[in-house]
């Protein structure tokens, strides 16, 4: 029974196509732009914007990580969106750090000086930083130019950016938080299942 | 000490009610350059000081007791009743003793003081409180000539101050000044704004107001008050003691660990609101320099 429907499932997810997700994926930063200008974020609402994209842009990278154990664990595959997942997350992340540069920080000495000396800025942009690469070679023919084996090492920088992303949501809290604090442990549970097994 | 503060404008003088209620508006609409240059030549003296709309400063609130969002403390805030109210005033004074709202409000001359807000996390207001110096009360109870120093509690009510039901701080939320900062003329008990009872997200029933210092020095819904010698403790600095230090007076010049403090947001601006230089001691400096002559604000941050 468990069998068939996962079939199913992955019968359906075959024939639906990924340009929608793009789409779809596309909407959210031009729609909290547009709330910002209009008074839909409260009366501060440059962090407001800045901390919606930074939070969205995390929820889809510890989706692209929840890919392979899901299949792992349930059979269900969507390897297929995950290319556009990551990318979409990508591209929350490039609104987020353009919100922070152009609407928040402003001024380019203040800007030079956060990376520098702020660790939580420091490891935020470390985290963009390691993504370029992984994001610049999402595509087929990056796959076939490095070859398989090179490829998959160069996404697995993908992990590190993970990590550092949500240490970077971690440490902008005044005080121990719940919320970042659960984003860390889905983020370090979801690579700990990667883990090569021991041998008993 | 010098005489009185004297604020030389009022929030009425600036702001008619149905503009303040509605600034906004007002702003992004056509007759916005044409107010702020009529509001240019009457503020002169204190420059910038176009007050927050009532609601940007009642929704837009750091009370961790009623949560650590900005917004929290609005939706949270009906949940506490401040009636009936006492303070308990102990320590080095003359008449300690638990006071009820009524007698300490009594005989206090209520003012208007539009003042500066601004929060460690560089982002400002500007709040047109109501209340009496902190002096007056000093006074009232008597101060000891020992009395150094005197120290705040906030309202410990789990049960209301749902935030409280985690140990996000030590609770109760304490604060304290030195007390010739306390006896200074431009320190209030704030029991309202625009002419209103206090909003309870913005520290109902009585909360203080330290305009030079940042805004977590203004300690909210105040149930205590004690006269010492020792410089008492303060929440963050207890917290966070490399981040927030006991004096806490706004500098543009010694940074946040984690920010610059030479710039601020003035809320109210939008989307696209410019930084503004943030000023000593918040634009105090005439007032209160003095009292720290001589000190090492890098060292006594």
């Amino acid at each position: 029974m468990i069998l068939t429907a996962t079939q199913t499932i992955n019968d359906r997810l075959r024939h639906f196509p990924t340009w929608p997700v793009y789409l779809v994926g596309a909407l959210p930063p031009v729609w909290l732009f547009y709330l910002g200008v209009t008074g839909g974020l409260g009366v501060e609402p440059i962090k407001a914007l800045e901390h919606r994209l930074g939070e969205l842009a995390l929820q889809l990278l510890i989706a692209t990580l929840a890919v392979t154990p899901l299949r792992r664990f349930t059979g269900i595959t969507l390897i297929k969106f995950r290319r556009a997942l990551g990318l979409i997350a990508f591209y929350y992340i490039t609104c987020h750090l353009l919100v922070w540069l152009f609407l928040d920080v402003q001024l380019w000495s203040q800007i030079w000086a956060d990376i520098v000396k702020r660790p939580y800025i420091t490891i935020g942009m470390a985290a963009f930083v390691l993504l370029i690469p992984v994001a610049l070679t999402s595509n087929n023919w990056s796959i076939r130019r490095l070859g398989a084996p090179k490829w998959r090492r160069l996404h697995q920088l993908s992990y590190a950016a993970v990590v550092l992303g949500a240490v970077h949501f971690v440490m902008l809290t005044k005080t121990w938080e719940m919320e970042p604090a659960l984003y860390l442990l889905g983020v370090v549970g979801l690579l700990a299942l990667r883990l090569p097994k021991r041998r008993a | 000490m010098a005489g009185r503060y004297r604020s030389d404008l009022k929030w009425s003088d600036v702001t008619a009610k149905a503009d303040y209620v509605n600034r906004r508006q007002l702003m992004m609409g056509a007759g916005a350059m044409a107010i702020g240059g009529a509001l240019a030549g009457r503020a002169q003296a204190q420059d910038d000081l176009v007050p927050n709309t009532w609601e940007e400063i009642t929704s837009y609130n750091n009370f961790y007791e009623m949560g650590t969002g900005k917004d929290d403390p609005k939706r949270n805030a009906s949940l506490l009743t401040t009636d009936p109210w006492s303070i308990k005033i102990d320590g080095m004074v003359d008449r300690p003793g638990t006071y009820d709202l009524g007698d300490i409000l009594r005989g206090k001359s209520i003012e208007e003081r539009i003042y500066r807000l601004r929060c460690v996390e560089a982002w400002s207001m500007v709040v047109p409180w109501n209340g009496f110096e902190l002096k007056d009360l000093l006074d009232q109870v008597g101060v000891q000539p020992s009395a150094k120093y005197v120290s705040f509690e906030t309202l410990v009510r789990p049960s209301e101050l749902p935030g409280q039901r985690r140990n996000t701080i030590d609770w109760p939320y304490r604060e304290g000044l030195r007390l010739d900062e306390a006896m200074h003329p431009l320190t209030l008990m704030a029991t309202g704004l625009y002419g209103e009872d206090m909003p309870n997200q913005n520290g109902a029933p009585i909360r203080l107001v330290v305009p030079w210092k940042y805004g977590f020095k203004s300690i909210k819904s105040i149930v205590r008050i004690s006269l010492t010698d020792k410089q008492p403790a303060n929440s963050w600095n207890m917290l966070l003691p490399n981040e927030y230090g006991f004096y806490s007076n706004v500098n543009p010049e010694v940074d946040h660990p984690r920010w610059s403090q030479a710039t601020e947001r003035r809320i109210g601006g939008g989307l696209f609101a410019k930084k503004i230089p943030t000023l000593m001691f918040n634009g105090y400096a005439n007032e209160v320099a003095s009292m720290y002559a001589g000190m090492d604000l890098r060292k006594y941050y």
